[in-house]
């Protein structure tokens, strides 16, 4: 990239912000997570961790030798999907599903559409649900952490519920997703994030809220709701996939109508639908609505004064 | 070139009405989650379009211009009845495997969009072969959609368990989005085919008049551009 050319969106000023910077913080925030997870769930996560990632990269790479673009390979982008990817598949996935998520990832959701910054729906989230229709019985079966009891029951599957939320699904030590298990590590990344200036908290917060609020609604359990946010894949969804500068939309009103829509579809797949899950279905539909909800919001040109 | 020969490849290859005039997607993405399937769709969609496109071209000096789509649609739907009776009595297994899709092989873009561009205006052999064609090129297309959708989605095809054992079957090659998938990855395949062959890729039905650079059969002239049914 040249680097006299850096332009931030309109008003254009002058910025030190580039893709790879960017990226670099997600990746830093996303980490931990992993390092957790290798603990928990042991050596078959850092593998389909190392899979996606690597499958990613090469898929971004193949695709612009074989096109004959630029290679965008240095902008990170395609590491941050492919661990994205890895956090949200449950641990014992086998390999080459994880594979086959990854090359979906890349060339049919991103590079089909332009690449960056041209995919209108977010790589990671798709390829997850792309595997999840696939795969359903691979995609939603869980470990016990620190052991290696195979369970088909997440804190979401009905009847466990009633269970107090406590501390340690806060530290992450129940069955889940890679990446979804420690709200604690989460929650540090997109503190951290946020103060980067990264990400913008309105979408998280919202999601989250919203989430939370509706649950409460519908369950009149507060031990319950509080749960809901804890486990699943809520807080990874809301801090690191809704953010997505592609996928989102770019004002605060439109951010908060996101986060809100997310989190409302969420509850309701999950209490109502016949999935035990519902933030990437969720995430997907609000990002198909992102060229819709952009035009909401009266749009003042910058410098432009309030008609008295 | 023979006229009908000419006419046979034109609906096969050249215009093969799913894959390069896009039409009767309906079916097309919905009934080809098995190989058998697609056969059994485009058989029946050839016979009504083999059917339709000779009683058009009988009647098309009798039809009045202004009531011609009513007509046609009468033409169309009274074979298609034939065709649905035959069907349940001696095929009820396609019967069930179609479902509604048909009955709604009335309204299939295809058998209109030859009655109006191809038989209204042609004799009633070369309307016939023209129907023959376009008929094969519909079954041809279905069924390398429903072989490809069925072997990644069920591992089986024609029923035969090709995959089983190898690998499990990817579940959304059978829904919809798959379907969308492989169609649209066919039609990405045949453009880029018909750019290597050469072959300018025919955007529209419009004749822009050029008569000498026109592949299309037709009687001299034509009065008005038929609307993309």
């Amino acid at each position: 990239m040249n680097k006299l050319l850096k332009v931030a969106c309109s008003p254009h000023k002058f910025t030190k912000d580039n893709t790879q910077g960017i990226m670099l913080d997600v990746i830093l925030a996303l980490l931990p997570i992993g390092v957790l997870a290798v603990v928990m769930y042991g050596l078959s996560s850092a593998v389909l961790i190392a899979v996606t990632v690597a499958t990613c990269v090469f898929c971004e790479y193949a695709w612009c030798r074989i096109l004959k673009k630029p290679n965008s390979t240095t902008d990170l982008s395609a590491v941050v999907t492919g661990l994205l990817l890895a956090y949200s598949l449950p641990p014992d996935l086998p390999v080459w599903m994880a594979i086959i998520g990854s090359v979906v990832a890349i060339i049919v959701v991103k590079q089909m559409y332009g690449g960056i910054g041209h995919n209108f729906v977010n790589p990671a989230v798709c390829a997850r649900i792309v595997l999840m229709v696939s795969f359903p019985q691979a995609m939603t079966t869980w470990r016990q952490p620190l052991s290696n009891i195979v369970t088909s029951a997440t804190p979401l599957t009905p009847g466990i519920v009633e269970k107090p939320a406590d501390i340690s699904l806060f530290l992450g030590n129940y069955s889940g997703c890679i990446g979804e298990t420690s709200a604690l590590l989460i929650i540090i990344g997109g503190v951290y994030l946020v103060l980067r200036k990264v990400i913008n908290p309105i979408i998280p917060l919202s999601f989250i809220g919203s989430a939370f609020i509706l649950n409460f609604a519908i369950t009149g359990n507060f031990n319950a709701s509080v749960l809901a946010i804890l486990s699943g894949a809520i807080l990874l969804g809301a801090v690191f996939m809704a953010t997505d500068y592609v996928t989102s939309p770019a004002g605060g009103i439109g951010k908060l109508i996101f986060g809100t829509g997310c989190g409302l579809i969420t509850v309701l797949i999950r209490q109502f639908g016949n999935m035990p899950e519902g933030v990437s279905f969720a995430i997907l539909i609000m990002n198909l609505l992102v060229p819709a909800i952009d035009k909401i919001p009266p749009r003042k040109a910058f410098g432009e004064k309030e008609d008295v | 070139m023979n006229k009908y020969v000419k006419t046979l490849k034109n609906g096969i290859i050249d215009q093969n009405p799913t894959l390069r005039l896009v039409l009767g997607t309906c079916p097309t993405l919905a009934i080809t989650t098995q190989a058998f399937n697609g056969i059994g769709m485009g058989l029946a969609a050839t016979f009504v379009l083999v059917c339709s496109n000779i009683m058009v071209s009988l009647l098309r000096k009798v039809i009045p211009e202004k009531v011609r789509i009513p007509c046609y649609i009468t033409i169309i739907a009274s074979f298609v009845t034939v065709l649905q009776m035959i069907v349940k009595a001696f095929l009820p297994e396609i019967d069930k495997a179609l479902g509604i899709y048909l009955p709604l092989i009335v309204v299939n873009c295809i058998i209109l969009a030859r009655a109006e561009m191809f038989a209204a205006k042609n004799t009633v052999l070369v309307s016939a072969v023209d129907g023959l064609g376009m008929g094969i090129g519909f079954t041809a297309v279905l069924t390398l959609m429903g072989i490809i959708r069925e072997l990644l989605g069920a591992g089986t095809v024609f029923g035969l368990p090709l995959l089983s054992g190898v690998l499990p079957p990817m579940l959304i090659f059978i829904l919809p989005p798959g379907g969308f998938f492989v169609f649209g990855v066919l039609i990405a395949l045949a453009n880029s085919l018909s750019k290597k062959s050469g072959k300018k890729v025919k955007e529209s039905f419009e004749c822009d008049g050029n008569c000498a650079a026109c592949s299309e059969i037709c009687p001299n002239e034509v009065k008005e551009a038929p609307e993309n049914a």
